[in-house]
């Protein structure tokens, strides 16, 4: 009899809540049964709140068992995992579970179906079918796809990706490069990271794609240093990828010429800014350049670099594989396409789901996530890191729209979003947007690195109700210096989630509770 | 890990390891503070002659990022993030918590952000992280701790 397949999560969330200890539990009540069991590591479907979850292969069906404690494992065992039995924890085939088939899954579709690590299986799965369509169609059809797709930069800033290329692919020099941003470091935000941990063979193809259209032959991804099972997940499938020849000289006979260098950044987050990030990849400290020049044109080394987030080349090879108007004709206005939401903090149903832009906020939290974990009422989300807004829960119906969101003094970002119970000091959270802000800026310029300091001060000042209504007004004033005269978005956005909290939920300060 | 000084053979293998670049300098930094836990004078003055830079660069690039410890750390490191989303759950409680559970062998930092916010609070003990740790869990963790005073 062929070895039964159970698939166990390798992902840093999943292994956070004992995924590890779930797969080797496995192997040993399968070892003590004699049952003859294949497990498989795959990457996480993204329904966190479901981790660590187990699969069966029964037949072609892929049977979940949810939430799995390796005390679990021997009752499992008992009630028949192997062939998909009844228990309390089993939720069912994967492909019914509402959570996951209801997502437009276009940027994560192989991110839980595959073994991560295996290249046999990513082959078996499109793997880099869209970087042979690419050298058969050239690097201009590339280009014209991904700017059709209307595909923007998924990091936070949603810069329309096809011009940045099409700037890059047009400029003259012996070197260019591309620069994958994987410093994920907005609160709230792990979708790169479940892209990673989950299809790494995917951003390998997505990068070496890039490089063809543009005309660059090496590669460099920048991960957080944080992300240490990501690091260990990707420098993995770099070396495999090279070792089968999809990486380096010559790939596959093809003539083309691509590498991939993976660099670890070292805590800072303002090395997720692009321009900082391109510092630090030249092993300096991680300060924010001037722009312009723009990295496009005078990047890492001064070369023109194509600078992009993980999921922002993720979602190429399928706009490559299926062309840019299928993809453009997801989302609405001028978002066009997917982004993977990541549900986060106080919900009861965390995690990933990919949809087409223009869902709201209420869908994603009410729908999706089930509301609050606390079970208490919903009081604030922060939508984008840090240095995003802070919204009411009068304001859950706004579609997730670029622009729509910037109607309302908001940003998507990275689309990480944080829910915060009835319990939330709101001041609190406004200091600390400050204090971060004060600890993270480089330095560069004076609004973002000395504003955050006294900004903590003033907030400090109107939590102990000293002249309220004075600081009050210095509060809204230095927001608009840091807003108006800082050199990146880090102190040019701190205000976002201060003012936020001034404008909606300004009783906090005025309660004076710490 | 966390003796008072930083082999210099070992610090000399981890600057051929990449090709004595010096734009690898914050490379070769994340390597030694994964080996030896953190960056010492010598360790700056000997990187600075390798890598052909000065001594003030080196420096520099070192107190810039936070992940290089100019001290030795205990025997283990505690991470417990401070971001929002393990705010919204609880994390300001369990960091208290924390600085009171963790013994004197033990390095507590902050973070920002382990990616995990949707298992929420999240603590990273010697380079794992783990999620959904409330105090009991946190103890738990600790406890489990090899060698622990």
């Amino acid at each position: 009899m062929a070895a039964v397949k159970i698939y166990v999560p390798r992902d840093t969330t999943a292994v956070s809540v004992g995924a590890d200890d779930v797969a080797l539990a496995i192997a040993q009540a399968a070892k003590a049964r004699s049952a003859q069991i294949e497990i498989v590591r795959n990457g996480s479907w993204g329904a966190c709140w479901l981790e660590p979850m187990v699969e069966v292969l029964v037949g072609e069906q892929r049977i979940a068992y949810g939430n799995v404690a390796p005390e679990d494992v021997p009752g499992l065992f008992d009630a028949g995992l192997l062939e998909g039995g009844e228990h309390e924890k089993r939720l069912g085939p994967v492909n019914e579970i509402d959570y996951l088939i209801s997502q437009d899954r276009w940027t994560f579709w192989r991110v839980g179906l595959t073994e991560s690590l295996s290249l046999d299986d990513f082959l078996a799965h499109q793997g880099f079918k869209a970087l042979q369509k690419a050298w058969e169609t050239g690097p201009d059809a590339v280009i014209e796809a991904v700017t059709q797709s209307g595909l923007r930069g998924r990091g936070g800033a949603g810069f329309p990706t096809g011009i940045k290329w099409r700037t890059v692919a047009d400029t003259e020099a012996d070197q260019k490069y591309i620069a994958c941003n994987a410093d994920e470091g907005d609160s709230g935000t792990f979708s790169d990271r479940m892209l990673m941990e989950g299809d790494p063979f995917g951003l390998i193809e997505a990068l070496a794609i890039a490089g063809f259209a543009v005309g660059a032959d090496k590669g460099y991804i920048y991960l957080r240093s944080e992300y240490a099972l990501t690091h260990t997940i990707l420098s993995r499938a770099i070396d495999t990828a090279r070792d089968a020849g999809w990486l380096g000289e010559n790939i596959q006979g093809s003539g083309f010429d691509f590498d991939i260098e993976l660099h670890l950044g070292a805590g800072s987050y303002v090395c997720g800014e692009e321009t900082a990030m391109l510092e630090s990849l030249e092993g300096k400290k991680g300060i924010v350049r001037y722009k312009p020049p723009l990295p496009a044109i005078e990047g890492l080394f001064g070369k023109p670099t194509v600078v992009n987030n993980v999921v922002t080349l993720a979602s190429v090879p399928n706009i490559v594989n299926l062309g840019g108007e299928r993809y453009a004709d997801m989302g609405v206005n001028r978002s066009k396409g997917t982004l993977a939401f990541q549900l986060a903090g106080n919900i009861r149903r965390g995690g990933l789901v990919e949809k087409a832009f223009g869902i709201t906020l209420r869908e994603l939290i009410e729908g999706y996530g089930g509301g609050t974990a606390s079970g208490r009422p919903l009081k604030a989300v922060q939508v984008g890191g840090p240095l995003g807004a802070y919204l009411t829960a009068d304001q859950l119906d706004t579609p997730l729209d670029y622009e729509a969101f910037v109607d309302i003094g908001a940003l998507i970002g990275h689309g990480g979003i944080v829910v915060f119970d009835d319990t939330a000091n709101m001041a609190l959270q406004a200091r600390f947007a400050m204090e971060f802000c004060a600890i993270e800026s480089c330095g560069k310029c004076t609004p973002c690195r000395i504003g955050s300091t006294r900004g903590v001060e003033v907030i400090d000042r109107l939590i102990g109700g000293e002249n309220r209504e004075e600081n009050y007004d210095l509060l809204v004033e230095l927001c608009d210096t840091m807003e108006d005269a800082s050199l990146c978005a880090m102190g040019g956005m701190t205000p976002y989630p201060v003012r936020s909290v001034l404008r909606h939920f300004a009783e906090d300060f005025a309660e004076g509770k710490q | 890990m966390s003796a008072n000084s930083i082999d210099k053979a070992s610090v000399s293998d981890i600057v051929d390891r990449f090709g004595s670049r010096p734009e690898m300098l914050v490379q070769i930094l994340q390597s030694i503070v994964q080996v030896h836990g953190w960056i010492s004078e010598d360790v700056i003055r000997q990187l600075a002659s390798d890598l052909n830079l000065s001594r003030a660069d080196v420096h520099g690039v070192v107190e810039y990022y936070h992940d290089f410890r100019t001290s030795p750390p205990g025997k283990h490191i505690v991470k417990v993030c401070q971001a929002e989303a393990c705010q919204a759950m609880g994390s300001r409680e369990l960091t208290s918590h924390a600085e009171q559970a963790v013994g004197k062998d033990t390095t507590l930092e902050d973070v920002y952000c382990l990616g995990n916010c949707a298992c929420a609070p999240a603590v990273m003990v010697n380079g794992r992280t783990h999620g959904r740790v409330d105090a009991e869990r946190f103890d738990t963790l600790i406890g489990a701790l090899e060698g622990r005073d």
